[in-house]
């Protein structure tokens, strides 16, 4: 099955201790939606708030996400799905879609 | 003076001469920043009570230490449970050596300046840890002194301790390797400490002397923790040259004095002796960084006679290797200066044509002011004003902008009645 990477966009700092109750309560039936759609959360990862990120451009250190914007980088899992139409039905009932949204990009595989 | 008294100016004294020293040994074994800090300022409250009971220790830093680490294992055990979900202070583990003393502490002053200095936290958030954590000094006083509100200031300052502990950024000395690098981060967190200090970017007096003293201090902390590193020679004799003049900026009414023009016997020449003997030191490794370089620079405009007697073609010099240390367009306008002095004023201003191309000091109210002061002393009197007044548009210190609006008087009063054919 074809795997796709969900990178999940939150307002700024994305705070995974601050979500809203409704955000958690989604959070709980996430799963379970995801499997009946077809596809599988192989692997994830929620990041600390964005206040503790550190970005290297060049030999530049700097404090912050690597590009200052509205929202930033929340977390992201990898997502197998038969294809992109249920990838993106899956993206679309991730609570992050409430106040931010997510990114649906196919997995590279190196050509054989 | 009251017992009380004697016990205060005690306190006092540890606070100002032993912070640095109790809160670095301290957050060792509090593993965290903030937990060390609230014990560190306990044990200073137990020592206005303890030492009018028992007297004055004869070494206020251990005493002050060995109490602030025993409060901090006292919350360690008290908060067992909680704390090992917590994200500590990285140490590294390193054998621990049996020292004959039985007060001695380890000094670890240096891991609490690099880690407060470290390259992952926002520049102006290096800046106000290491007042805060290195100096002691309060959150509203360093709030004041960087004319941000009290709120401001003291969530920079959290920000910074959570990232911090969020993000590991390790409680030690960098190895020899790395050390250029985030030395050069330290040093340039002290000496952007003076000059914000030596000339105050906005509002009132021109210097803001705690500042500036608490950047000397600093950079002697340094010097002697690291005597042989040539740039912190360097900076530490930059910032006694530098401030050696400085109760000659300024005249009795608070007006802008130029170097040209300042009493030259009136600068320390104690700070001038040493910063000078510094900055040799520092040449002599062959080691010479921009702190070092410019220090030099400094050192010729010390030691010279009069302003027309400094040995301006030797500025020049040292201007051109510092540019090529350190590619800065501040270093090049202040080349320029240089230049002018060694060449001429239209030499001068052939420079900074060069300058204003590059667009970096556009904003940069120096820029104008100089060119303006070139024009002046060229007798080119309507470009000297424009340029005065592209300068005041963007002035921002009050004494500074008085000096250039007297100069604009100056350009504009001579010149009129007359035609002014350049």
């Amino acid at each position: 099955m074809p795997q796709y990477g969900v990178l999940i966009f939150s307002p700024a700092p994305a705070d995974p201790m601050a979500i809203s109750q409704e955000y958690i309560d989604r959070l709980e039936t996430y799963p379970a939606q995801v499997e009946q759609l077809g596809g599988k959360a192989v692997t994830g990862f929620a990041l600390q708030p964005s206040t503790t990120a550190t970005s290297i451009r060049g030999d530049v250190v700097t404090d912050g996400p690597f590009i200052e914007a509205k929202e930033v980088v929340a977390g992201f899992f990898v997502l197998e799905a038969p294809s992109l139409e249920v990838a993106i039905e899956i993206a679309k009932l991730n609570p992050a879609t409430i106040e931010g949204g997510v990114e649906v990009r196919p997995l590279f595989e190196p050509p054989a | 003076m009251s017992e009380r008294d004697t016990v205060e100016r005690a306190v006092a004294d540890a606070h100002r001469r032993e912070w640095a020293f109790v809160l670095a040994a301290t957050a060792r074994v509090a593993r965290d920043l903030d937990l060390a800090e609230e014990c560190v300022q306990e044990a200073y409250l137990a020592a206005l009570d303890a030492w009018a009971r028992d007297g004055v220790p004869t070494k206020p830093g251990a005493w002050l230490t060995a109490t602030a680490k025993r409060k901090a294992l006292d919350v360690l055990r008290r908060q067992q449970v909680l704390r090992a979900k917590m994200p500590l202070l990285v140490e590294p583990e390193e054998v621990v050596t049996d020292s004959p003393d039985p007060d001695a502490v380890p000094d670890d002053r240096l891991r609490l300046v690099f880690t407060c200095c470290h390259p992952a936290l926002a520049p102006e958030a290096r800046v106000a840890l290491t007042l805060r954590l290195v100096c002691g000094v309060a959150t509203p006083d360093i709030a004041r002194a960087f004319l941000v509100t009290e709120p401001t200031m003291a969530a920079r300052v959290t920000r910074a301790k959570k990232k911090i502990a969020a993000a590991r950024i390790p409680y030690r000395v960098p190895e020899a390797s790395e050390l250029p690098e985030r030395l050069d981060a330290v040093l340039t967190v002290v000496h952007l400490l003076f000059t914000t200090g030596h000339t105050a970017p906005s509002g009132a007096g021109l210097v803001r002397v705690d500042l500036v003293e608490r950047a000397l201090h600093l950079a002697r902390v340094l010097h002697g923790l690291m005597p042989d590193e040539p740039e912190v020679r360097g900076l530490l004799a930059l910032l006694l040259l530098t401030d050696a003049r400085r109760a000659t900026r300024v005249d009795a009414d608070g007006r802008l004095v130029l170097l040209e023009h300042q009493d030259r016997s009136a600068w320390d020449q104690a700070a001038i002796g040493e910063g000078a003997r510094l900055a040799v030191e520092a040449f002599r490794t062959g080691r010479v960084g921009r702190y070092a370089l410019q220090a030099a620079i400094a050192a010729l405009h010390a030691t010279a006679g009069s302003y027309a007697a400094t040995d301006w073609p030797q500025i020049v010099r040292l201007y051109d290797q510092l540019l090529a240390a350190w590619p800065s367009p501040v270093v090049a306008l202040n080349r320029a200066i240089a230049v002018s002095m060694a060449d001429g004023p239209e030499a001068g201003l052939a420079a900074l044509d060069a300058l204003a191309d590059d667009g970096r000091l556009a904003g940069y109210h120096y820029l104008p002011a100089t060119r303006a002061d070139l024009l002046r002393r060229l007798g080119r009197r309507e470009e000297a004003a424009r340029e005065y007044r592209a300068a005041l548009v963007l002035v921002d210190n009050d004494t500074e902008r008085e000096f250039l609006e007297g100069r604009l008087g100056e350009v504009v009063d001579s010149g009129a009645g007359r035609s002014s054919y350049g």
